[in-house]
């Protein structure tokens, strides 16, 4: 017999107590819990989402279509950045400005590779106010999941009020499982020493959010 | 302490030695009170909190009463996304599937990400002996790892070191594994989490296989969880060409939607925040992004044993959220090595006895180590009504009775020669040596009473019948322990 085989005749016959007609969908599951907390205007979902992002100490920009690109560039000047990835899809306007050489991830790069670049610009699927979480699904203005992980400061621009959910419930509705998506709440962080935070341990050290009005 | 449990000696004994190093209780107490006024302030933000606990309870519940469909249904999905999928009766056989695997990489170094199933099975031990270098990144566990020593609690495996311990164990460690620590390393928690990152980077832009565990699966689609804070684990998911992720059976949601109520629930619970930094999904391989190639290790090793006993099955919901051990007041005194097992605290004292049986003298006297108070029901997010099965697994050890051992039905002897009173009277004795503990319980079982109307079987029956409970002391328990050991409190 398998292993699988024997895991399996295991689970059932643990299961002995469950009556025979049971199928999975007669175990009720109460869903009476809340789909958002609380009502928002529109206006009151962004401001949520950048007071929970600024409270995990990512830096929170506020700015205009028009402004984009300048903000973009005077944030990577700022930082002393060199080299920029950028993905595949992302809005050229917003990269209008930049000095920095812009680097592009191809499959083949390999990760000592993008190590040698300082920041990176991204868009985003969703973003939740609740948690004050952003999430990328590897669409073509986000790009693989390592290039927001390995150079230390990373930009994010979310689309508002149209890319931004009041909570986790709806962002889930939103996103495509068969994506690979990152999950965002602030910059990187432990905990481990005596319980005191200490940023960026493996993952950027500075995260920049813009919030873009259309 | 030499990165094994076996040979642990059991709990009251363990618990005694370690309540005597005031260092470790200090540490303990200030952390664990940290954690728990933080997630009470947490959960009390979301006000339909009662409601998502008791739906998280029942999509458990849903999903180990149809355990069997829901894994084919898993394994379908997993293999449709261009997955793997391997199933392992025990821990020995999970060991080698994942040596093998390695091994057929041709690699003999593998990046790892936190994971309490591969812990709980030993896996970095056969990986050695197969000539496998495994490192742990997780930062804790770092420490844990080159401090040759053991994991002391879920969520904070390091606890019970301080900076200073932990300067030292990098300076002297660090460059036996590879990048040493920097010169004058200091222990200030940012220079240290430095030198970690230094260290693990060249671990990680190297590394060709990574091994994980997973919060949660999907059945319906697919879909592995991993929920993490520092980055190391989107570092391990992403960067290796081979993921192996070695999962426990009952970590299967059903569907995508389920994981709205755990991903409200188990931040919150765990580090008391409303989202943690990282969260990664992945489903099977995707083309151009991540490991070209994934295996999903499905691990036994006792979980069926423990769904067949309808009581203790409620075990498996647990999410591993940890807060449980932070209101637990033995846990604060004795600390999580006492428990000998990859799970301390309040759901270690139910989950390893089931696991692994009540054979050893350590495993009988696990259902013990707690003075039945409740403050771990009431925190738990699945609501796993751990005094209940505690109570339960007493009444087993001593009175013996039906159990399922590697999926054989067996009728499990009462403890021979008294050898279960013998563990259930140190265990009292434990407490009677530490009144703060038995005052915690007994000031909390009287506020939650109400939630447990249940006679207390097995040998706390005829114990409480039989003998007088000892005066509560005059002072304060705070006081007394100033007084008779000295000033250690810690922060
Ligand atoms: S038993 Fe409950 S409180 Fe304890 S770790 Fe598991 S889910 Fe968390």
């Amino acid at each position: 017999m398998s292993s699988r085989d024997v895991v399996l005749a295991r689970v059932r016959r643990a299961l002995a107590d469950v009556p025979r007609g049971e199928g999975p969908g007669d175990v009720p599951v109460p869903r009476d819990y809340l789909r958002t907390h609380g009502s928002r205007t529109a206006e009151e979902r962004v401001a949520l989402l950048a007071e929970n992002l600024a409270e995990y100490r990512a830096v929170v920009h506020h700015c205009a279509e028009d402004d984009v690109h300048m903000l973009v560039m005077r944030l990577l000047n700022e930082h002393g950045t060199q080299h920029v990835l950028v993905p595949p899809g992302l809005d050229p306007w917003w990269m209008a400005a930049a000095d920095p050489v812009r680097i592009h991830d191809r499959a083949a790069s390999t990760a000592r590779e993008l190590d040698t670049v300082d920041s990176v610009v991204t868009g985003c699927a969703v973003a939740i106010a609740e948690t004050g979480t952003i999430v990328l699904d590897g669409s073509p203005d986000q790009g693989r999941r390592r290039i927001s992980l390995i150079p230390d400061h990373h930009i994010c621009v979310v689309r508002v009020p149209d890319q931004v959910v009041d909570s986790v419930p709806q962002a889930l509705e939103r996103l495509d499982p068969a994506r690979p998506l990152t999950w965002i709440s602030g910059p990187s962080a432990t905990s481990d020493i005596e319980l005191d935070r200490v940023e960026g341990v493996h993952g950027p050290r500075k995260l920049e959010v813009v919030l873009l009005s259309e | 302490m030499s990165g094994t449990y076996l040979g642990m000696p059991a709990f009251p004994t363990a618990a005694a030695s370690s309540t005597q190093d005031g260092r470790l209780r200090a540490n303990l107490r200030y952390a664990t009170h940290t954690i728990r006024d933080k997630r009470a302030k947490a959960v009390a933000e979301l006000d339909d909190w009662a409601r998502l606990r008791a739906a998280g309870a029942a999509v458990k519940d849903r999903t180990l009463r149809h355990l069997d469909h829901y894994l084919e249904q898993l394994e379908e999905a997993v293999t449709a996304a261009g997955g793997q999928v391997h199933w392992a009766a025990d821990a020995a056989e999970a060991n080698a599937i994942v040596a093998r695997l390695v091994r057929e990489t041709g690699e003999r170094e593998v990046v790892k990400v936190k994971s309490m199933a591969t812990q709980e099975t030993g896996l970095n031990r056969t990986l050695a002996e197969a000539g496998i270098s495994a490192y742990e990144t997780d930062l804790a566990e770092l420490i844990v790892q080159l401090g040759d020593d053991l994991p002391s609690h879920i969520l904070v495996p390091a606890i019970h070191r301080n900076r200073g311990e932990i300067r030292d164990i990098f300076r002297e460690q660090m460059g036996r594994w590879g990048r040493a620590a920097p010169e004058g390393l200091s222990d200030a928690p940012g220079e240290l989490a430095e030198a970690a990152r230094l260290h693990l980077r060249e671990k990680f832009l190297n590394a060709k296989v990574g091994i994980s565990g997973a919060n949660f699966m999907v059945a319906e689609t697919g879909t592995l969880v991993v929920v993490e804070s520092e980055g190391n684990g989107r570092m391990c998911l992403t960067l290796p060409e081979t993921l192996i992720s070695v999962v426990g059976i009952e970590k299967i949601v059903p569907t995508w939607q389920d994981l709205e109520i755990f991903l409200q629930l188990l931040p919150r619970s765990s580090t008391a925040e409303r989202m943690n930094p990282y969260t990664s999904m992945w489903t099977g391989t995707t083309d151009g992004d991540g490991p070209r190639t994934f295996h999903l290790v499905l691990l036994d090793n006792g979980r069926t044993d423990t769904l067949a006993d309808t009581v203790g099955r409620q075990a498996l919901r647990c999410i591993r959220c940890s807060a449980c051990l932070n209101v637990c007041p033995v846990y604060e005194r004795a600390g999580g090595h006492a428990y000998g097992s990859a799970y301390p605290g309040p759901i270690g004292a139910i989950l390893t006895p089931q696991l692994r049986g009540t054979a050893s003298e350590l495993d009988a006297s696990l259902p013990y180590a707690s003075s039945l108070c409740g403050a771990c029901y009431e925190v738990c997010p699945v609501a796993i009504d751990i005094p209940e099965v505690l109570v339960h697994l007493r009444e087993r050890v001593v009175q013996g009775g039906k159990v399922t051992r590697r999926g054989v039905k067996t009728v499990l002897k009462p403890a021979k020669g008294h050898a279960a009173e013998r563990a259930a009277m140190r265990a009292a004795g434990f407490a009677f040596d530490h009144p703060g503990v038995l005052r915690a319980g007994q000031r909390l079982a009287g506020r939650t009473r109400r939630l447990h109307p249940r006679r207390l079987p097995g040998p706390g029956h005829a114990w409480s019948d039989t003998r007088d409970l000892p005066p509560v002391p005059a002072e304060s328990f705070r006081d007394w322990w100033r007084r008779t050991r000295g000033e250690e409190q810690g922060k």
